[in-house]
């Protein structure tokens, strides 16, 4: 079911969580909502699930072009997982995922059977068939989540609602857990939706990625388009390392790259780490000269911290580690610098 | 240590020694002397005056308790720190002007007094009065148990059962209340000993008519002005032991909800 979002609104007391957001999810999509903290993704999600309501008049929530806006939580057929699992700590694994199928009206309650055949049949398909006598409190983070994510789908829902999905989990264990939610659901392709603040989770396992910030969507897209194309400076800070400079020679350099920085010298210049190349400065050619200040070579890539000649601003260079062995750099070498790929934005747009 | 060994002086001088004496003094003449005190027919009476206003308040105080509790814990609306401060007030307010001031609004001089008369109807010096002013006194007991143990819980669970297809109902039976039964028994616990033991107020608005308007406080503090001091200590002993039971059982929750968490 595809999931349509117009003009939502959201205010709490002065502050404003969402302003005219629009939010556009296909079918079967795994969608995330990225952003920082206070950036109303979370907000915004729960006025999809209807845990929320929009500010009056001012959008409307669409699902399968059906306008649901008015409709509570509990008539959207949407399956919610909270952060923190909200796992009724007082029932077993099996009582938490039947509990969406107990609380039917009577004529359309599966049988005792019925609800456990279905449960175990949940629990399967999220890998913990022996743990449905266990309390919430006797399980791990992981397995917690993915009684939460049963327990949800109990209902059959159309929607699959995720806030913060990994965010209580250890970096471990994350990564392990949305490599699994990705293959769940290329499995049962329910359109869902996730929240997360961490971009490298986005970028991995969404179809599509809507970054927010200050109540806004800031560029929807794939995780590539996003990644090499952000449309707006923050967006370019969000998703990875960025420089910003400000240098008028460095649009010259910029000219080679062709994307239009030519056209306002005077603007910032955003570019990766890694798109930026470097020479040794005696081989010629057209690079601006910068000098060596630092060299980080632990981890998996050497970043090198230079110093551009003529505007002495610092550029911050991911190279891989035997690219950096061939250049043979030391600390106060003269390189030469040539971007690769980088855009520029209007100074007052900046952050 | 030091600091240990002053603290338990100190309970044993002001808490246990009393308490020791109160079940000594009652059974200074004997079990029997102490039967017949506790069965004669005015103590029955306050007994049964007690446990009536008691069957009253407690399950009042239950109904609003959890439901001031559910609205100011589990919602935000307007108003709302307002209603927190007027659970407060009963705390705040000596019970003896709680009592005043139902005489104040119920009293044959009182603003409805007249009318209350005239219609037959008697507030002060009855029943209906003791259970008023019990009520206000133990107002904030099970409300103020509650809504910290409901914040710190916080909302997701019932959003979660709301999410999954819950009703209000569905929702405060199935999980809010599962999740809160050790803090409201004990909550009740309190209200209840509280309710018995109240003095103050009931004692402004009862006007101490033996077997008809005493409390077992109440019974207590005339025998023992008639110099009746084992049958007072008799009675008392009965609202000690009570005392010691809400200790007990408060003991036996705690070591409860820590085995289980």
């Amino acid at each position: 079911m595809s999931i349509e979002a117009h003009g939502i609104t959201k205010a709490f007391g002065a502050f404003a969580a969402l302003n005219g957001v629009d939010v556009n999810v296909p079918k079967g999509k795994l969608v995330a909502l990225l952003g920082p903290s206070g950036s109303g993704k979370t907000t915004l999600l729960r006025i999809i699930a209807g845990l929320e309501f929009p500010d009056p008049g001012s959008g409307r929530v669409l699902f399968h072009g059906e306008d649901v806006t008015d409709l509570p939580a509990g008539k959207r057929r949407v399956g919610f997982v909270f952060q923190h699992y909200a796992l009724f700590r007082h029932m077993t694994v099996f009582e938490n995922v039947a509990f969406g199928l107990r609380v039917r009206r009577h004529r359309d309650r599966p049988s005792r059977e019925g609800i456990a055949e279905r449960v175990h049949h949940l629990l399967q398909l999220v890998q913990l068939e022996g743990l449905a006598g266990r309390y919430p409190s006797q399980l791990s983070g992981g397995q917690r989540q993915r009684v939460a994510l049963a327990r949800a789908l109990a209902v059959e829902p159309k929607v699959l609602l995720l806030d913060e999905p990994f965010g209580a989990l250890d970096a471990r264990v994350r990564k392990d857990l949305r490599r699994w939610l990705r293959r769940f659901h290329d499995e049962i392709h329910i359109t869902t939706i996730f929240v997360t603040h961490d971009q490298e989770e986005a970028l991995e396992i969404a179809d599509q990625v809507v970054i927010m910030n200050q109540g806004r969507v800031e560029q929807v897209g794939t995780p590539q388009e996003v990644y090499d194309r952000p449309a707006t400076p923050f967006v370019y800070q969000f998703l990875g390392n960025v420089n910003v400079l400000r240098a008028p020679a460095l649009a010259v350099a910029l000219a080679q790259t062709g994307h239009g920085a030519e056209q306002n010298p005077d603007g910032l210049i955003y570019v990766r780490p890694h798109d930026i190349e470097l020479t040794p400065h005696d081989a010629g050619g057209d690079g601006l000269s910068a000098v060596v200040r630092h060299i980080h070579a632990a981890g998996p890539q050497a970043r090198v911290l230079l110093e551009q000649i003529q505007s002495r601003e610092h550029v911050e260079v991911e190279i891989s580690r035997s690219e950096l062995s061939d250049l043979g750099l030391k600390v106060n070498d003269l390189v030469r610098i040539r971007l690769r790929m980088a855009h520029s934005f209007e100074e007052d747009y900046a952050i | 240590m030091l600091l240990t060994a002053v603290a338990l002086l100190f309970l044993a001088f002001f808490l246990v020694l009393p308490l020791a004496a109160v079940f000594i003094q009652a059974f200074e003449k004997g079990a029997g002397y102490f039967l017949k005190s506790v069965l004669e027919p005015d103590a029955l009476s306050a007994i049964r005056l007690t446990l009536l206003t008691v069957a009253i308040v407690v399950p009042a105080n239950v109904v609003f308790g959890v439901a001031a509790a559910w609205a100011i814990a589990k919602f935000s609306f307007r108003g709302k720190s307002i209603l927190t401060t007027l659970i407060d007030l009963p705390f705040a307010v000596s019970p003896v002007i709680a009592g005043l001031v139902y005489v104040l609004v119920f009293g044959a001089q009182g603003w409805f007094g007249p009318w209350l008369i005239a219609h037959n109807v008697r507030i002060i010096f009855a029943v209906p009065g003791i259970v008023l002013a019990t009520a206000f006194v133990t107002f904030p007991f099970v409300a103020r148990e509650l809504i910290p143990l409901m914040q710190a819980q916080g909302t997701d669970e019932e959003c979660s059962a709301v999410a999954l297809g819950a009703n209000g109902w569905q929702t405060f039976w199935r999980v809010t209340l599962p999740n809160i039964r050790w803090g409201l028994f004990y909550g009740v616990i309190l209200c209840n000993a509280r309710a018995m033991g109240e003095f103050g107020a009931v004692s402004v608005v009862s006007g101490h008519i033996r077997g008809e308007t005493n409390t077992m406080p109440l019974h207590v503090e005339v025998l023992y002005n008639d110099y009746n001091i084992v049958a007072a200590f008799a009675v008392a002993s009965l609202l000690a032991l009570l005392a010691l039971a809400t200790l007990a059982i408060r003991t036996a929750i705690e070591w409860r909800t820590e085995g289980s968490a």
